[in-house]
């Protein structure tokens, strides 16, 4: 497959890391230990006062907590494709975080393909584009057999 | 906390009729003065509940609805709290009541909502996780109501008819109704011929956006005795909770969850710390409520409800739901108003609907669909953003 020329861009900066193996950038509480995603975006441990946050990259692989789609476009600011396919969202259970992430589902899976537990790896894909740019979103996609054997 | 007394509730029915919020919100606080036998004049403080789709009239609704009802100098506020806006507005209410601000008060909410999905507010904002959740996963609110229905099927073995027997339940309850804006008796095959939104629930069972108002006249006890109303519905509790970190499920409008890496989550979830509250506050148990009114954004929501307000054991709410007991006529009715299934939201109105709801019902004028000899009820109602609400009446 010939790749075009666009430039690919996150849509907003900040959340992962654009490279084969991408990582979400969450935030991590200096005293209590804890997580949070978005980075500086998260709730606070009442029992740690003015906690400070670092960036760190949380977990790549995760296991599914539950799963979705929507069958009809979302409304702006999302910006769906035309024609719209059904999007399929999963919520990610990060095992070291003990959090639970949303996201999209890599093209191509729909909700028959999904089960709760089935573990997955963070991935970037094209959230929409234009002529110029291709404006990237973090994406969740089932471990291919080969993966989980490495894992295990 | 003392009780106060409800003294009179009034609706404006729900439906798509394109008119202008304050017309729903005056037709439903004069419906509730008639009812309460009061005058407008006599109205201490008035207590709005807020839209935010109705522009600058929306955001100050208290004085725009006492304008509308003539301004005579009344004291107001007005209060946003998401879907819980209305539960809110009743509580600040009760603080004046019982502060010896007023005598009587009056809340009020109402709205004129778009077609479609709700969504944020216009521009730009990467940090709204409001605004972040639809830009950048098309998080829509159907899709948090899937992924919790997905959940219930996977820990506890519900299936999509559960889902749909709930439809199909509320809607046998809101042909009784005429405040509803669907009447209609729904049969199993009606909601599996509905498209679905969010796998795996469907059109019929996600509630829809629609135009309505409710209000409600409450005033103290004493003042209710000196009108020769002895015995009002009360209430008894109101819980305005928020939730407790680390809260380990995932909730809209946000992406992830708290983590719960070094500090363990609360025996009791948000949901149940609603329930728990009243029920402390107004020293009953769930085994003592004899009818509740709960916020179905989603029929699989109902089922949760019943486990979170304690009704019966988690994993024991299709059980409850297929032997009858949920519905009028069974051990613990749930929304026999028709619940917002068959409302649809009316955002700042709904948490006040359900309180007019449980006041008909406990007064035993609730028609066709009573509840026989309901003396307490609950309410349960969440607002976006860490809003949980409750409200428990007795009579």
């Amino acid at each position: 497959m010939i790749k075009d020329t666009k430039i690919e861009v996150p849509a907003v900066e900040g959340f992962f890391t654009i490279e084969q193996e991408a990582h979400l950038i969450g935030g991590r509480y200096k005293k209590s230990g804890s997580y949070c995603f978005p980075k500086n975006l998260g709730g606070s441990d009442p029992n740690f006062s003015e906690d400070e946050i670092e960036e760190v990259l949380l977990s790549r692989v995760g296991k599914i907590w539950s799963y979705t789609n929507s069958a009809y476009p979302p409304p702006p600011p999302f910006i769906a494709a035309e024609p719209y396919e059904p999007i399929v969202i999963a919520a990610v259970e990060l095992e070291e975080e003990k959090m639970v992430i949303l996201g999209q589902v890599v093209n191509g899976y729909s909700v028959e393909d999904l089960s709760v537990g089935m573990q997955v790896e963070v991935k970037v894909g094209t959230l929409y584009e234009d002529s110029e740019y291709r404006y990237l979103t973090w994406m969740w996609k089932p471990l291919s057999e080969e993966q989980k054997q490495d894992k295990n | 906390m003392e009780d106060i007394a409800i003294l009179g509730v009034g609706m404006h029915p729900w439906g798509k009729w394109g008119r202008n919020f304050v017309e729903y919100g005056t037709f439903a606080a004069r419906r509730a003065l008639e009812d309460a036998q009061i005058d407008w004049s006599e109205v201490g403080f008035i207590s709005g509940a807020i839209t935010v789709r109705c522009g600058y009239p929306g955001y100050v609704a208290g004085s725009t609805m006492a304008r509308a009802l003539g301004f005579n100098g009344t004291q107001v506020a007005s209060s946003y709290a998401a879907c819980a806006s209305g539960a809110t507005a009743l509580s600040v209410a009760r603080g004046q009541i019982l502060s010896g601000a007023c005598d009587v008060a009056l809340v009020v909410g109402a709205d004129t909502t778009p077609d479609g999905f709700l969504a944020p507010n216009d521009g730009v904002r990467t940090d709204d996780t409001d605004w972040l959740r639809f830009h950048m996963v098309g998080a829509t609110n159907p899709v948090y109501f899937g992924l919790h229905a997905r959940r219930r099927m996977e820990m506890y073995g519900a299936t999509q008819e559960d889902f749909a027997l709930v439809k199909v339940k509320n809607s046998k309850h809101a042909v009784f109704n005429e405040n509803a804006r669907f009447n209609k008796e729904y049969e199993l095959e009606d909601v599996y011929a509905s498209p679905v939104v969010s796998d795996p629930l469907r059109l019929l069972e996600i509630c829809t956006t629609s135009d309505g108002g409710a209000a409600v006249v409450v005033s103290s006890l004493d003042y209710a005795k000196s009108l020769g109303v002895d015995n009002p519905v009360r209430v008894s509790a109101i819980a305005l909770n928020t939730p407790t970190y680390p809260d380990p499920l995932i909730d809209l409008p946000y992406l992830a969850t708290d983590s719960s890496a070094n500090t363990v989550p609360n025996e009791i979830g948000f949901k149940e710390s609603i329930g728990q509250h009243v029920y402390e506050e107004a020293g009953v148990g769930p085994e003592d409520v004899d009818v509740a009114e709960v916020y179905d954004l989603a029929s699989s929501m109902e089922l949760d409800w019943y486990e979170q307000l304690g009704f019966c054991q988690p994993g024991e709410a299709e059980t409850l739901l297929r032997d009858g007991s949920t519905s009028i006529g069974g051990r613990i009715p749930v929304n026999p108003s028709g619940g917002l299934g068959a409302f649809g939201e009316a955002v700042p109105a709904q948490a006040i609907a359900q309180v007019c709801e449980l006041n008909w019902q406990l007064s035993q004028r609730a028609g066709k669909r009573q509840v026989k000899g309901a003396r307490i009820g609950i309410t349960a109602n969440q607002g976006l953003f860490g809003h949980g609400s409750s409200v428990l009446l007795r009579r």
